[in-house]
């Protein structure tokens, strides 16, 4: 790490400091050629404020844990290169929207673990470990439509970029409705109706408004909001029937 | 504006429902009027003078715009919802601009035709 020789090379940056109730409090942290959002709120707690509570694990973009808000929006603040976002040297870094406030940056996620439970997320397979496994063709229309949406590691970034959930938090929202959707696709599922019900419960797929935030803000560019529109044309042609090829 | 919603087709889709909103409280003045009509010749007549005043004619150019803008923006939403799109294209991004110049266009043609 090289020091920044000139005073005007720092970061102005507002933490959220407090729970529900706190406040931002404003920081100067060394700009560096390379840092990401992460490692500007790392410096900050190992050298100005070590009881600042945040969330990290793997620093490279796999588990989902460093979802914050920057200047405004949902992030992944491992992956979010300073350069990408700094405003005129400032830098506002507050925990997720939409989840109650623990400590600092850090947000209660049960409230979004819960709603994967509404929309019917749990697997729930029919063989046991004596069968063979099923046989599933890669590239039949099913498994597709499955696959489509299923590398979503629960960061709540899309969470907390809808505005719908913003208005009614028993709404389940984008990602427990992308991770329905690729359920009743799975042929493997034993309980695909139930879990098609569950989806089309109330607060469920209906209440979306296709404003797409959560397909604009997953770091992973899955695209929720196709997955949710997906379940509403399934009214009309119901669960889809397994592929017979 | 907050950063989630300074983008087009979040624009789009309030744009979308607050014409709904205001068509829901404003068609129904409309249909009092008009059902004035339908009281006898003098009514009518009196209904007319009435749509000749620039307030009234202003208030229904409104009406018809957000009208346009509701049925425009509603099949948006429909094409947005119950069609296909390939993964590249971004199809949030798609359509606002026709359905912002139809709206235009028939808010324009009529103030043409009207005065
Ligand atoms: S598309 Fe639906 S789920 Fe996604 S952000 Fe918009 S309202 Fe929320
Ligand atoms: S869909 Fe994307 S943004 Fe939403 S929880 Fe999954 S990975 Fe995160
Ligand atoms: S720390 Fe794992 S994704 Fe950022």
């Amino acid at each position: 790490m090289t020091e920044p020789k000139t005073k005007d090379s720092h970061l102005s940056v507002n933490v959220w400091r407090g729970g529900n109730e706190g406040e931002l409090v404003n920081y100067q942290v060394p700009a560096r050629e390379n840092q990401t959002v992460l490692d500007v709120i790392t410096e900050i707690q190992r050298f100005q404020q070590p009881d600042l509570a945040y969330r990290f694990a793997c620093r490279v973009g796999v588990c989902g844990s460093c979802a914050m808000t920057v200047n405004g929006l949902p992030r992944w603040t491992c992956r979010t290169h300073i350069k990408k976002v700094v405003d005129n040297g400032q830098l506002t870094v507050e925990p997720l929207r939409n989840l109650p406030r623990i400590k600092d940056l850090v947000c209660d996620l049960e409230p979004f673990i819960d709603t994967w439970k509404k929309a019917g997320a749990p697997f729930s397979g029919s063989r046991t470990r004596y069968d063979p496994p099923a046989n599933i063709k890669p590239d039949s229309p099913l498994r597709q439509a499955a696959d489509a949406g299923l590398q979503c590691i629960n960061c709540a970034v899309c969470y907390s970029a809808c505005d719908v959930v913003h208005w009614n938090r028993d709404y389940v929202g984008p990602a427990a409705l992308n991770r329905a959707w690729t359920l009743v696709n799975d042929v493997r599922h034993a309980k695909r109706q139930e879990t098609f019900e569950k989806a089309f419960s109330e607060n469920g797929c209906q209440s979306c408004h296709s404003h797409g935030n959560c397909t604009r803000h997953c770091p992973i560019q899955l695209n929720p909001s196709e997955s949710i529109t997906g379940l509403k044309k399934m009214v009309f042609k119901g669960l889809p029937k397994e592929d017979k090829k | 504006m907050h950063p989630l919603r300074s983008h087009k087709s979040y624009l789009a889709s309030i744009g979308h429902r607050v014409s709904g909103v205001a068509l829901a409280v404003f068609l129904p003045f409309h249909f009092l009027l008009l059902s004035t009509a339908i009281n006898g010749a003098d009514a009518m007549d009196e209904y007319l003078t009435l749509a000749e005043m620039l307030p009234v004619k202003i208030a229904e150019w409104g009406l018809v715009t957000l009208l346009a803008a509701h049925l425009f923006f509603g099949i948006r939403v429909l094409l947005l919802e119950f069609t296909h799109w390939p993964r590249r294209i971004n199809r949030y991004a798609a359509w606002i601009v026709p359905c912002t110049i139809a709206t235009i266009l028939i808010a324009t043609l009529f103030i043409i035709r009207v005065y």
